[in-house]
């Protein structure tokens, strides 16, 4: 039974570490239609303004959860600041164009972000100091449960609730949903588009670099690589939520992480992804928009 | 047509013209002992096949200084084969051609498993500085085969050697990076500990290099109650996997290989890197001859030497000094001089034993203490 809870907690801690990224791909998605490939490097930015935060703020000689605080908020900063960029340069201008251009044009951003911290920082893998601080737990539940696996499940429970009061409640995600079910009709009523999609822009970049901070702080290494493997997985997570839909990347992101957990386990590590494409593929056939995602309607 | 094919004949009757005299001028110089040199001299892997070059010249020149071998003077025949297998029989039927009596090659395995069979054939010895596919001297089919590097599975053995004798393990984990070199080598150290039948296998799986996280697979090693883990991979994937294993508070041995034995991984792991066993090459960098010929190739060519210069210089010395004491360059003789006798090289006093592998070549294992790699005596 131990056995059991080990890896259900496990699978929960990596599902919500793909939920919090798959929210920004599927944000987007729901907003533009757009598959920004950019995203995960995005969340690997989050992780590496942390690290230097970080580190700059330890040769001050600050330690505990404050230094957590800090670079978490700057890293949020910082990124939410690469996305809103990445959105003007890359996307904007082809608003307009045939659906493959801007698709071209993340795939190149990603890229682009991807070489650039890796001239700009190195190659090399890097230790990141564990941020979370560790809380011995009662005997009885240490092996199951540890702080870092209990924050980064908190935290993202936390930041879904919030989303989902935000999106339901203020004007701006009322303008957000506005835009997502038709831009134009938005556009003729008053709502500034643009600005919309720039705020959901800035708004999934924030929630990756959430989730970069946590996984880097759990796992402990990060390189300039970490964030295509990453956004493969939370992609993978969107579409089996339902892409566009944001509870389904909550629920998709679980299903995932407990699917490669459990996979691992009980039958073989070798075969981890096998699993989870092979769980992706019998979903889609039955339903083909995912677990939550909505049949959408053809616009003419 | 005619015309311009002999417009483009009339060049390379000018370049043969040039040529000739070099070749006649080989054919002439009958008595000497002819070393070939094969290897990538030229291409991607030229790294590799060009320190061979330079060990072999700086043996040769001090050998022929003091009068040479049997009284003859040592020639150097340098074919490059481009790490290629299909040029690499190439090159080798051309060394034989040339009446060459020994070989120091050819470096990559591919290339030298090709090229052997054309040295068999003729009678000739090859010994590889770099060679160390274990299925070359181990499955028995060249006879004529030698190196003074250890063979790939030497590794496992080492590890598996270890794990059971000085960490007393009774149950291993064994975990791989399912990549050509982690798998190669866990598969090894499965088998090794099986046929010990000392230990048992509890645990044998792939991992998926560069996934966000490992903590099922460290939860299924915890579950397996093994004593020891045996890691065929890198370290990126290690040090993730010790600093969850250590976070879990488990006391797991954690035993791998010279994938995992680099600065980096001390640097990424830190603490959890503490009491880590990783098995590499001997360090040799404190034997007075391997100081000497470092030196004098600093000397020579203003740079550090590259890969494979001190195994190729123990090659060359084993080589002519095996048809010195052989007194000629029959292959027989020359095999039961390098089976018998132990000859000083960089790398330590060394013999072969009948499948050809260099004894007292090979790997130490290593422990971090204090954040450095100590090699354990």
């Amino acid at each position: 039974m131990d056995y059991f809870l080990e890896l259900f907690v496990g699978g929960l801690t990596r599902g919500s570490i793909y939920a919090l990224i798959a929210l920004g791909y599927t944000m987007v998605y729901g907003i533009i239609q757009l598959i920004n490939f950019a995203h995960g490097e995005i969340y690997m930015i989050g992780a590496f303004t942390a690290l230097i935060v970080s580190s700059v703020l330890a040769m001050y000689g600050m330690e505990g959860i404050s230094v957590l605080i800090i670079s978490t908020v700057l890293a949020v900063m910082y990124s939410a600041a690469y996305g809103f960029t990445v959105e003007k340069i890359a996307y904007k201008p082809l608003r307009q164009a045939p659906r493959l251009s801007p698709l071209i044009s993340a795939i190149g951003m990603s890229i682009f972000l991807q070489n650039y911290v890796l001239l700009a920082q190195t190659s090399d893998f890097l230790p990141f100091p564990s941020l979370i601080p560790e809380i011995d737990l009662p005997e009885r539940y240490q092996h199951i449960i540890g702080s870092s696996e209990l924050v980064i499940v908190s935290v993202t429970a936390l930041v879904m609730i919030g989303l989902t009061i935000f999106i339901k409640f203020t004007k701006i995600g009322k303008a957000m949903r506005a835009t997502a079910q038709d831009r134009s009709m938005a556009m003729l009523l008053g709502v500034n588009v643009n600005r919309v999609i720039s705020n959901t822009f800035i708004l999934g970049s924030a929630l990756a670099a959430i989730g970069g901070v946590l996984i880097a702080s759990h796992v402990g290494r990060i390189n300039f690589y970490i964030g295509f493997i990453a956004g493969i997985k939370a992609f993978t997570t969107a579409v089996l939520g339902g892409i566009g839909s944001i509870p389904g990347a909550v629920l998709g992101g679980l299903v995932l992480g407990w699917t490669e957990s459990f996979a691992t386990g009980y039958i073989s590590s070798d075969y981890e992804d096998v699993f989870s494409f092979v769980l992706l593929v019998v979903i889609l056939i039955f339903k083909p928009t995912g677990l939550l995602g909505k049949t959408l309607v053809q616009k003419v | 047509m005619k015309k311009r094919l002999f417009v483009f004949s009339l060049p390379v009757l000018f370049l043969s013209l040039f040529l000739t005299p070099i070749f006649s001028g080989n054919a002439l110089a009958q008595d000497t002992i002819k070393l070939g040199i094969a290897g990538p001299h030229s291409g991607d892997l030229a790294s590799y096949g060009i320190p061979s070059i330079k060990a072999a010249e700086l043996v040769v020149k001090e050998i022929n200084a003091k009068g040479g071998v049997l009284g003859k003077q040592v020639e150097l025949l340098v074919e490059d084969d481009v790490c290629k297998p299909e040029l690499a029989t190439n090159t080798a039927t051309k060394l034989v051609s040339k009446g060459v009596h020994v070989v120091l090659g050819h470096v990559c395995s591919g290339a030298t498993k090709a090229a052997l069979g054309i040295y068999k054939d003729a009678k000739v010895i090859a010994m590889s500085p770099s060679a160390t596919n274990p299925a070359l001297t181990q499955a028995g089919e060249f006879p004529n085969f030698y190196r003074t590097i250890a063979a790939d599975d030497e590794q496992a053995k080492l590890e598996v050697h270890f794990a059971i004798n000085k960490l007393k393990a009774k149950n291993i984990a064994v975990i791989h990076d399912k990549g050509d070199y982690g798998k190669g080598l866990a598969e090894y150290a499965k088998k090794f500990v099986e046929e010990g039948k000392q230990a048992n296998v509890v645990l044998f799986e792939g991992i998926t290099p560069g996934a966000v996280d490992y903590s099922a697979i460290v939860q299924k090693i915890k579950q397996s109650k093994a004593d020891t883990v045996i890691y065929g991979g890198y370290h990126p994937e290690a040090s993730s996997i010790i600093m969850l294993m250590r976070k879990k508070k488990m006391k797991t041995n954690f035993v791998s290989a010279d994938g995992v034995k680099d600065d980096t991984f001390i640097k990424v792991a830190g603490k959890s890197a503490e009491g880590v066993y990783a098995t590499g090459p001997k360090d040799v960098s404190k034997n007075p001859m391997a100081i000497t010929y470092n030196e004098a190739h600093k000397k020579a060519h203003g740079a550090d030497p590259g890969a494979f210069f001190l195994n190729a210089v123990a090659a060359t010395q084993a080589l002519l000094n095996a048809i010195q004491k052989a007194g000629s360059t029959d292959a027989a003789a020359v095999a039961k001089v390098l089976q018998g006798q132990d000859v000083d090289t960089p790398l330590g006093k060394i013999k072969f034993d009948k499948k050809g592998d260099a004894i007292g070549v090979g790997f130490s294992v290593y422990q971090v203490k204090k954040g450095v790699f100590v090699e354990l005596k």
